[in-house]
């Protein structure tokens, strides 16, 4: 052996693994695939398996009848007698759906709360974004981590404490009678305004987040170039801040609205009676009638009235040229 | 007669009586305990297209921003026309700025991008797309008024930044290394177009840039600038010609320095002795004493080659070439004298010379003593 290594066959190695590389390539192409696709490939298995099976599933589920059996649902199809094949699939859930106003209202008051809720967590979380992305440096990455801290104690706990908060002999009551506004204790508590309350409370994180990423990244020159040109400094914010912040805004909403349709904890903890959510209902359904195929359309609905509005804001986004 | 009215017309600050039109005092720009800008004194008249010059860092960007406000200074004042800038905010400041990264607004179209300012004063939008569409034509953008600025070239860019900021007809217009993003080939071009839209709208320029020939080319002054300092302020010819300092010698195009001692200085003659090139003659300037030390900076293109010997010139060496660059124009040498010392010289390429001075000839280098600019700092 001699110290250096033989630049011979140093180069020999390199191209013995060149033809290696390139068989493994000309096997994938053999099976169709390339590395790209490979890439892909992850998250795509994911989506299958994590996304669109469940998915399946439960739209067969929602095709079936209530039956009482382990599972509780017809099969989706029988042998009759004569040994044709039966395919055993109606919409009458969904036909059931439709008719039933409770459903109907269910779905509209959830969109409702989910919808005030999102408006607010907005109106909230934006100036606090804006602040925490131009705060200077050391400030700006302590307040981003104040953001987050609620994230370490469990959920639970969080929505139960605003229970002290809320209800006849809690904080914000006392507080009030103490300081003399009022001189009965408000009825906050299991209403839909405290279910509000928790869902802007637990989501605000969520709203902050993609709209300090997008604020972070707004280049101080624009800003500048805008009062250079003889903008003050709301004229600025409105055509200027306001419009580059739009993808951050959308994505934020979008982070609140669809958990907060199909909230089910935070209503079940501070909403009353009257506050319908379809979480609940589904909750109720699965759970206390154990109707699963009735359960399985309501699911299967909402999550068509979520998707829906994000096809369209993405088309959207697309066409403007916002989307990056 | 008509010459000399004609020169005192165009060149104001040759005239002693002459108002200046943006009066800049002992403005300082200290950041924490660094100081950016360093008690500067500029006057700058109407009309103008002064250059700040000077190496990146040296502060020409903030003492820019705070003409336009976004800076507040540490100390002294900005007066423009007669108006003192101190309490008014960047909005309502008669100045406009072409930022050196262009900061277009990316969401909106050149035509709005150019728009901006007029809108923001409250012009009808009819009216304001009108003074648009001149301004696009003017700067040769009219066909691109649609596209968003993402779908531009750095040149077309560069073209809405300076429309942008010229639509309102500013008193003064603030350039940030206005050509800096652009390729050397454009960039020439875009001098003279900088130039002639200079002309066309008779704003006041002030021009940053770190590039010596881009201000030699555009500017009626330059400030030359060096950490925080204004050293030398003066034409282009002056400062190539009679430069302050050894360093403004240095940064403006490129320069020999002797070091020597004067050691007779009388009469219309005045000799310096130095330890590399021996005596060198240099015409006189006042105000030097005998044993003083001074630099002699002498420009690479006075010095003259030639194999023969030539008459009556006052430094002449025999030198050897080094090296030997041939650029086209100009062929550029390295010579060394009989002490060793290395000196840059240039020489231009006017006629088609079969046979030029190469490397490692001998030769005669040979310059006049006006050549010589004697510097004491
Ligand atoms: N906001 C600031 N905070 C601290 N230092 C700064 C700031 N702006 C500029 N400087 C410093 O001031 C000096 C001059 O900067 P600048 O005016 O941008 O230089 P130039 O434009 O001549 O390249 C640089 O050393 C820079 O680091
Ligand atoms: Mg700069």
């Amino acid at each position: 052996m001699s110290a250096r290594p033989d630049p011979g066959a140093d180069a020999a190695g390199l191209g013995a693994r060149a033809v290696r590389r390139g068989r493994t390539a000309r096997l994938l192409a053999a099976l169709g695939l390339s590395g790209r696709t490979l890439v892909i490939a992850v998250p795509m298995l994911w989506l299958l398996v994590f996304f669109l099976v469940p998915f399946f599933v439960l739209g067969r589920i929602s095709l079936a009848e209530v039956m009482i059996a382990r599972p509780p649902y017809s099969p989706l199809w029988d042998r009759a007698a004569d040994g044709t094949l039966n395919i055993i699939a109606s919409l009458d859930n969904y036909r059931f759906l439709l008719a039933d106003a409770l459903y109907r209202n269910a779905y509209l008051s959830s969109i409702g709360i989910a919808f005030t809720s999102t408006v607010f967590a907005l109106l909230i979380g934006y100036p606090i974004a804006y602040y925490v992305a131009r705060s200077p440096e050391p400030r700006r990455t302590i307040l981003l981590l104040l953001v987050i801290l609620p994230f370490w104690t469990s959920f639970l706990l969080r929505v139960y404490a605003w229970i002290g908060f809320l209800q006849r002999e809690g904080l914000i009551n006392s507080t009030l009678m103490m300081l003399g506004v009022i001189d009965t204790p408000l009825v906050l508590m299991q209403t839909t305004l405290a279910v509000q309350i928790g869902i802007v409370y637990t989501y605000l994180p969520f709203m902050i987040l993609p709209l300090y990423a997008n604020l972070v990244k707004l280049d101080d020159q624009l800003l500048e170039a805008s009062a250079d040109l003889g903008a003050g400094p709301v004229t600025t914010f409105l055509t200027v801040t306001l419009p580059l912040s739009v993808p951050g805004i959308i994505a934020g909403c979008m982070l609140v609205f669809i958990p907060a349709i199909g909230e089910y904890v935070i209503p079940a903890l501070l909403g009353g009676p009257d506050t319908l959510m379809i979480g609940r209902v589904l909750w109720d359904e699965f759970f206390s009638s154990r109707d699963w195929p009735v359960a399985a359309s309501v699911a299967i609905v909402m999550l068509f009235l979520v998707v829906a509005p994000i096809m369209w804001l993405q088309s959207w986004l697309d066409r403007r040229g916002l989307n990056q | 007669m008509t010459d000399t009215r004609l020169a005192a017309d165009t060149r104001p600050w040759r005239d002693a009586q002459a108002r200046p039109f943006i009066s800049i005092r002992g403005l300082s720009k200290r950041f924490g305990d660094f100081t950016a800008v360093d008690t500067v004194d500029l006057d700058i008249y109407r009309g103008e297209l002064f250059c700040l010059l000077g190496a990146s860092g040296c502060g020409k960007s903030t003492l820019l921003r705070m003409l336009a406000g976004f800076e507040k200074p540490s100390e002294g004042t900005v007066t423009i026309d007669g108006q003192d800038m101190s309490s008014v905010p960047p909005h309502r400041r008669p100045t406009n700025m072409m930022f050196q990264s262009y900061a277009l607004f990316p969401h909106m179209t050149v035509e709005r991008n150019v728009a901006y300012g007029l809108l923001r004063e409250g012009m009808r939008k009819a009216d304001a797309m009108e003074r648009v569409a001149e301004m696009l034509k003017l700067v040769k953008l009219g066909h691109l008024a649609r596209r968003k600025p993402d779908q531009l070239s750095g040149g077309q860019r560069q073209r809405v930044a300076l429309a942008r900021a010229l639509i309102k007809q500013p008193k003064l217009l603030l350039l940030d290394e206005p050509l800096g993003a652009l390729d050397k080939k454009l960039r020439e071009e875009t001098q003279f177009e900088l130039i002639r839209i200079q002309e066309t709208l008779g704003v006041t320029f002030i021009v940053v840039t770190h590039d010596q020939d881009e201000a030699m080319t555009l500017s009626t002054r330059i400030g030359v600038m060096s950490e925080g300092e204004i050293v030398q302020i003066g034409e282009p010819r002056e400062i190539y010609e009679t430069p302050a300092t050894r360093h403004v010698a240095d940064f403006i195009g490129s320069v020999n320095l002797i070091e020597g001692r004067v050691d007779v200085a009388a009469g219309d003659q005045m000799r310096i002795d130095t330890r590399e090139a021996g005596p060198v003659l240099v015409s006189p300037r006042a105000g030097l004493s005998r044993g003083q030390t001074v630099w002699i900076a002498l420009r690479p293109e006075r010095i003259a080659l030639s194999r023969s010997k030539p008459e009556g010139t006052a430094n002449l060496h025999r030198v050897t070439v080094e090296d030997m660059g041939y650029m086209g124009y100009l062929s550029s040498y390295r010579i060394r004298l009989p002490s060793g010392r290395l000196l840059r010289a240039s020489q231009s390429n006017r006629l088609r010379d079969e046979d030029p001075i190469s490397w490692d000839e001998e030769v005669w280098a040979s310059w006049q003593p006006m050549a010589c600019r004697v510097l004491t700092e």
